[in-house]
């Protein structure tokens, strides 16, 4: 992804929102917009150019799975690289975040190493 | 109480504090509590259900947390607010999904409700069985805080 790309940060606690943007700041993103459930974040991937997600899984209102869903559902947003980023790696999550279209996922807590590293394997892919 | 649920969390525990705020915490000898008084001055507490059930939780000195979510936002932070309340529940969370990872390798498979947070002076942690449950003392450079597990395997 391009370091000018915007990206857009999904998660209801803000202390791991704030967390995960100075860990973008890191690897040279700066241009970060938050949501706090996957309600609002359909918001503002409706309202502006979003170049890539990074969503929590487990939410209030909307889920990150059902963000994911909604995204990949709507013409418009489908292509968007979404990684999500959960609390551990239960195979059933795992299988049914990739049924739903998820390009990767990171289990909390990560580095900014491994956050580069999930970001990289996600623009391999999509070459 | 079974002592197999101990090392997940005690590992899980140190892994988060490590990775998120850099810091290396010091465990202590796990000890039996038998009354719902909370080992700190901010705790956050989470219910787990599966092939076993019950609830987990982290106590924080002031000193100890203060200095953690510094670290964590990489911003000097001085009194206990929003920020601190949400972070306490954020940590529990990821502690609790460390855990469960590691459970998971046992065969053990669990699932975690949403975190909540209580604070302030002489306040409790209910477990969702009542108790008794397991101390994880831990000592860092700005204060202790503790894991408090109550974790039971279903009756079949």
């Amino acid at each position: 992804m391009d370091k000018a790309g915007k990206v857009l940060v999904v998660d209801d606690f803000s202390t791991m929102r704030k967390v995960i943007r100075n860990l973008l700041k890191q690897l040279g993103y700066e241009n970060i917009v938050e949501a706090e459930d996957g309600v609002a974040a359909l918001e503002v991937l409706r309202s502006q150019k979003i170049d890539f997600v990074i969503s929590d899984w487990n939410m209030p209102n909307m889920s990150g799975l059902e963000l994911l869903k909604q995204v990949r559902a709507d013409g418009s947003l489908s292509k968007t690289p979404f990684l999500m980023v959960t609390a551990e790696t239960l195979k059933d999550n795992v299988v049914e975040a990739v049924k739903a279209g998820v390009d990767n996922y990171i289990v909390k807590p990560f580095t900014a190493d491994v956050l580069s590293e999930k970001i990289g394997q996600i623009e391999k892919k999509r070459g | 109480m079974d002592v197999q649920y101990i090392n997940p969390f005690l590992e899980g525990t140190l892994h988060v504090v490590k990775t998120m705020a850099f810091i290396d915490a010091r465990p202590g000898k796990p000890f039996l509590k038998r009354d719902n008084s909370a080992k700190g001055d901010i705790s956050g507490i989470i219910g787990i259900a599966g092939s076993a059930r019950g609830s987990f939780a982290l106590s924080f000195s002031e000193g100890c947390i203060l200095r953690i979510v510094s670290n964590m936002l990489g911003e000097e932070i001085t009194q206990v607010n929003s920020d601190i309340e949400d972070a306490v529940g954020e940590l529990t969370n990821m502690v609790s999904g460390a855990a469960r990872q590691r459970l998971d390798v046992m065969g053990i498979s669990l699932s975690a409700a949403i975190p909540t947070v209580v604070r302030g002076k002489d306040h409790c942690i209910v477990h969702t069985l009542g108790g008794p449950s397991i101390i994880i003392p831990f000592e860092t450079d700005n204060g202790n805080f503790v894991a408090d597990v109550c974790m039971r395997k279903n009756d079949i």
